[in-house]
């Protein structure tokens, strides 16, 4: 593998984390609301978490272009204020990202937390646990399967990001080109090996990565009262 | 039993009514290069105005991605490449039918939506206030080649790696520039003198001395071999009409000299 290959590599993995970590920490709190609220205005949120699994991410990426640039309404105002725009920046694949994986991380969490029922929510809280704690050691343990599916799956899709990346990245090596563009210019350079090389290695590593993630779902599974 | 009926009436009909629709008319598609976008399909207004019946269609892209897909069976008729040699290597590999033949020269030029920017000296720009620089990817691109090439010509190349994206086709950075995301960059002079791009900013013509001809060509497809359109259509690019539009995009064209 190239040097080149390797950078995009660690660029995808890194892009990748990073947003799981932001979809962990925005995710979780929307997911909790959704499977909790009675309010009718949660069905408008939760197809609008749901988009990106029906858009093409052509669609995600030509908006978050228009919008990261310097004269969108999110690059235009970093500008204003003396800050660089987030087209083909790293900052702005995380943006992308979190958005294009949004509801690989919610709905999985959504359907764990509304599993997890009311009575062990309020068994908890006879027994004086406050709210935070109810959620930590009640709701997180009972939830886990929901947690691994849900950061695998958002990691995995990051990973398998294509579209929007071509239009928001601009394929700058170390910061915006990935794996999966590597591969797209390894075979349009006809360099068939390394397109070979890449692509095998993705689908073994997927493949591997859903393959573990199932293992230890069905290990995990959890018995309800 | 109704539908039965319904369906044997329809069956009836299509057999009686084949012959006479438009069943002599051809069909065309053709697979051509990214900065053909706006000429090729006035090109192919000047052809249809013939022939009202036959389907013609192009799709646009790089030239790199069509020389793959048509090197593993894409149903294309006719791909006109960006780069001569992609063609050529097809018809090595006895994948066309008939030889490639040229059919223009193509142009780069400096573009930004800021005049002040695409007034620039190429040598200059390490130096100006652009943060980023968009050129097609030279890769696979040849227009990224091209534009690689006229950098390098200039000794600017290295100053302005870290600023550079690139664009999957000349189009595609087209895009890049024309939404305000890159500050400048070097695109297809015929992508600028389209309709839709001219007045945008403003461009400056490279020099061609700086980089190497994009000598751009055609061939017609293997599975074309017996489509007269494919032929038709060839003969066409050297009719005048084709030409007139060809000149009009800045496309230098085989036995005439450039500006």
């Amino acid at each position: 593998m190239s040097s080149a290959d390797w950078m995009a590599l660690t660029t995808t993995l890194k892009l990748s984390a990073v947003t799981t970590i932001v979809l962990l920490i925005l995710g979780t709190p929307i997911a909790w609301w959704l499977a909790r609220t009675k309010n009718k205005v949660s069905v408008v949120v939760e197809a609008v978490v749901a988009l990106p699994l029906v858009l093409p991410p052509t669609v995600l990426g030509f908006y978050m272009l228009v919008a990261l640039g310097p004269n969108g309404p999110i690059g235009g105002t970093l500008e204003s204020l003396g800050l660089h725009h987030l087209a083909f920046t790293f900052t702005g694949l995380v943006l992308a990202s979190t958005l294009y994986s949004l509801p690989f991380m919610v709905q999985p969490l959504k359907d764990a937390f509304a599993a997890v029922g009311d009575r062990m929510i309020e068994v908890a809280a006879t027994l004086r646990a406050r709210p935070w704690d109810r959620f930590f050691s009640v709701v997180v343990p009972l939830s886990r399967r929901g947690f691994l599916t849900a950061i695998t799956l958002t990691f995995a899709h990051t990973v398998g990001e294509f579209g929007v990346v071509l239009m928001v990245g601009g394929n700058i090596p170390g910061e915006t080109r990935v794996l999966s563009i590597a591969i797209y210019d390894h075979a349009e350079a006809m360099d068939y090996a390394s397109a070979h090389l890449l692509a095998g290695g993705l689908l073994v590593a997927s493949f591997l990565l859903l393959f573990t993630v199932y293992l230890l779902n069905r290990r995990y599974t959890v018995v309800h009262p | 039993m109704k539908l039965l009926r319904k369906l044997k009436r329809l069956a009836f009909a299509i057999l009686v009514m084949a012959p006479f629709s438009p069943a002599m008319a051809g069909s065309l598609t053709i697979a051509a290069a990214a900065d053909l976008k706006f000429a090729m399909t006035e090109v192919v207004d000047t052809f249809r105005a013939a022939r009202p019946d036959d389907k013609i269609e192009v799709i646009y892209g790089s030239s790199g991605k069509f020389f793959t897909q048509i090197k593993n069976g894409a149903p294309f008729d006719m791909y006109f490449s960006a780069d001569i040699e992609y063609p050529r290597k097809l018809e090595k590999e006895g994948l066309t039918a008939g030889s490639t033949r040229p059919y223009a020269v193509g142009r780069i030029v400096l573009w930004s939506l800021k005049p002040e920017l695409a007034k620039m000296a190429l040598k200059d720009l390490p130096n100006s206030s652009i943060r980023k620089f968009a050129i097609a990817n030279p890769q696979h691109a040849p227009y990224g080649l091209r534009g690689k090439e006229a950098l390098q010509h200039q000794g600017v190349w290295t100053a302005m790696e870290p600023r550079l994206v690139m664009g999957e086709n000349i189009a595609h950075t087209a895009q890049f520039i024309d939404t305000g995301a890159a500050d400048a960059g070097i695109v297809a002079l015929a992508l600028v003198l389209s309709p839709t791009m001219q007045g945008k900013g403003a461009w400056t013509l490279i020099p061609d001395a700086w980089h190497e001809p994009l000598e751009q060509g055609f061939a017609i497809t293997q599975r074309a071999a017996g489509n007269p359109l494919a032929k038709d259509f060839a003969n066409h690019m050297a009719s005048e009409p084709a030409r007139a539009v060809m000149r009009r995009y800045g496309f230098v064209l085989p036995g005439e000299k450039g500006k």
